[in-house]
């Protein structure tokens, strides 16, 4: 009791410090206030609004705005056929085709960190990769059989673009473009293949590129090779090679094939690939069905 | 039955895509062809009743007439999109968590491999090894092959069957396409991996890989059961049955274009040199089943012979 009787005096000098401090963090405690109420509706900040550019709701325009400002996504209409969304028709192959081209850059990516193209340590790299580095079993993995399955996925989508006739006018120039990266994707597979520098890689490569010593003309061991001069040491397969035999300037060139030239020449067909999707009409169907004896001659 | 050889064979992990490819092509063309026969089926309805093709819609697909044509990209594929790149990636993580990528020994150019194969999806080039010298199998074929590929659209005049699933109206087309696809590229790729064994003998599945085992073929060339000696008598005599070939092949194919009153009308829309360029990538193209069928059965090796270059 006598305690507290005596702080009383000072207790009031307190309280008076205490109401001044509280007067003057009222201004920014009312900030605070705001500030927590306007985090209840973040779309209205302008960090929001300054990468979001438009405002959502749930009207059609704003579903169209909502893809057609988004860099990403406009790569699609805003709108598509209402058949064509269905799994049936393009069976997706060409999306999983480009997913898996994604999913081979990233995990490429992480697996140059780890390779150094010298016949002296990139086999090692492969063995120090499976066994110390964390999940580098799985990254390896997931790299090689996402290669295998993107071969596959890029011949069954060749094989729907056929069977669906969307080669057909005006989307004639696409497939040969899509020819092209048919070429490009089973090549950024076989220059892959060598960087283990193991047995596979050695002998398949070697079996790959003795045909080109064959080559008519170019190839040192084709027809008219030798009347144009072609030797082991000048022709197609020592360019390729940088070299007369696979060996650590084979490494390096498919090295620099497979994760700068090829890649840089793909994605640029890809974008050309793209890009005449949307100028050639957005996909080609499921189109209504063109009887015989409405062809025109 | 060697099941154990049968079993190492298919399990090799570089194998097992082509494991799944024996399975996806099939299931795919099974997929787009039973479309394609359903839409038949609407088109024969069609062509029977012009006043149902004047207001029918024309597709396979549900429709009521008050529905929208189109739908919102986002969400109704974007969710699709997302749903396949869901699947792909599942799919890819347990395949990378139970196989591991294969590693053999280190490169040694002094220990020869046997047998010594390309990646899997080259195997049909390797393969066209066994009937064609590296030249014609390693470099002019396959040009062929891309520059055939990319010249399709341009050969096919056919206006039907643009962007719908059908077999009746592009019966030519599809069954050529899939003869080379399926017949002649994904066959020979799975004769390569599955078949070809040690110095790229034939093996039947479950038969043993013997590395001694051999073969004593004679493949004799065209010429000499003909009894033609001397370089110019040769080659010749190559170039002649060179050239009596394509005038054979170009005439079956002419006769099997021109088959159908509907294909000569497609026929009566190309071009000369539409009709050459196509001429001459199908009978090139069977040039490689007229291979296979001399070395197998008539044990010819080469059909023309010069000092340049054998075919
Ligand atoms: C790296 C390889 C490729 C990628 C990433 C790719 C990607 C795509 C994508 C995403 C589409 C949209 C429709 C769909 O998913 O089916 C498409 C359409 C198309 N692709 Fe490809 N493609 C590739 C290779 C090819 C090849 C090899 C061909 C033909 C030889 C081809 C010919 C076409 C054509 C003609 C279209 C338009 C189809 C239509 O309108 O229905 N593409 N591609």
């Amino acid at each position: 009791m006598a305690d507290e009787k005596q702080s009383k005096p000072e207790n009031t000098e307190a309280r008076g410090l205490f109401k001044k401090v509280k007067e003057g963090v009222k201004p920014f405690q009312d900030k605070l206030n705001q500030d927590l109420e306007a985090l209840k509706k973040p779309e209205k900040t302008q960090l929001w609004k300054s990468i979001l550019r438009v405002k959502h709701d749930e009207t059609p325009r704003s579903r169209s705005l909502g893809v057609l400002t988004n860099v990403f996504l406009h790569l699609h209409p805003a709108r598509i056929n209402r058949d064509a969304v269905r799994y049936n028709y393009t069976w997706g192959m060409g999306g999983i085709t480009f997913y898996l081209f994604v999913v081979l850059t990233l995990t490429g990516v992480l697996l140059m960190f780890y390779y150094h193209p010298s016949k002296i340590v990139a086999f090692r790299d492969i063995l120090y990769l499976e066994h110390d580095v964390p999940f580098g079993k799985l990254l390896r993995n997931m790299h090689r059989w996402g290669a295998h399955l993107m071969i596959i996925t890029v011949w069954l989508h060749m094989m729907r673009v056929f069977l669906t006739g969307s080669y057909k006018k005006p989307r004639e120039f696409n497939w040969s473009v899509g020819v092209i990266l048919l070429v490009l994707t089973m090549l950024l597979s076989f220059t892959g293949y060598l960087l283990p520098d193991d047995q596979l890689g050695f002998w398949a490569v070697t079996v790959g590129t003795n045909m080109a010593r064959a080559s008519p003309m170019l190839g040192h061991e084709g027809p008219f090779g030798p009347q144009m001069g072609m030797t082991a040491y000048n022709d197609v397969r020592f360019a390729l090679l940088g070299g007369s035999i696979v060996d650590s300037n084979a490494l390096l060139r498919a090295y620099i094939w497979h994760c700068i030239g090829i890649p840089i020449i793909t994605a640029t067909f890809m974008i050309v690939h793209f890009w005449r999707v949307r100028k050639d009409g957005g996909i080609s169907g499921p189109a209504p069905m063109m009887l015989e004896k409405e062809m025109k001659f | 039955m060697d099941w154990h050889q049968l079993w190492v064979i298919i399990s090799t992990p570089d194998n097992v895509p082509i494991v799944g490819l024996v399975f996806l092509v099939p299931f795919y063309i099974w997929y787009g062809l039973r479309q394609g026969f359903a839409n038949d089926r609407l088109i024969a309805q069609l062509e029977a009743d012009p006043e149902m093709a004047k207001t029918h819609h024309r597709k396979t697909q549900p429709y009521k007439s008050g529905w929208a044509k189109e739908l919102h990209v986002w969400p109704f594929l974007l969710r699709m999109e997302f749903l396949a790149a869901l699947v792909v990636t599942v799919i890819l993580m347990v395949w990378s968590i139970t196989l591991n990528a294969p590693l053999e020994e280190p490169a040694n150019p002094s220990l020869t491999m046997n047998p010594a194969k390309a990646p899997w999806y080259f195997l049909g080039l390797q393969e066209m090894l066994v009937y064609f010298d590296p030249w014609m199998a390693g470099v002019i074929l396959p040009t062929l092959i891309v520059v055939g590929l990319m010249a399709i659209p341009y050969l096919d005049t056919n206006p039907l069957g643009c962007g719908y699933y059908t077999f009746k109206q592009r019966k030519y087309a599809i069954l050529t396409f899939l003869f080379g696809f399926v017949g002649l590229w994904v066959a020979m790729v799975i004769i390569g991996t599955f078949i070809r064994g040690p110095g790229w003998m034939w093996f039947w599945p479950g038969q043993t890989w013997d590395h001694n085992r051999l073969i004593f073929e004679t493949n004799r060339d065209l010429h000499e059961l003909v009894g033609i000696t001397g370089a110019w008598g040769q080659g010749i005599f190559g170039a002649l049955t060179v050239g009596l070939y394509f005038a054979v092949a170009g005439w079956v194919v002419h006769k099997l274009f021109t088959l159908t009153e509907f294909n000569r009308k497609i026929y009566a829309r190309m071009t000369l040199l539409q009709y050459l360029t196509l001429q001459m990538l199908l009978t090139t193209m069977m040039l490689l089943p007229a291979k296979i069928l001399l070395r197998l059965v008539f044990r010819i090796k080469y059909v023309w012979v010069t000092p340049w270059f054998n075919i």
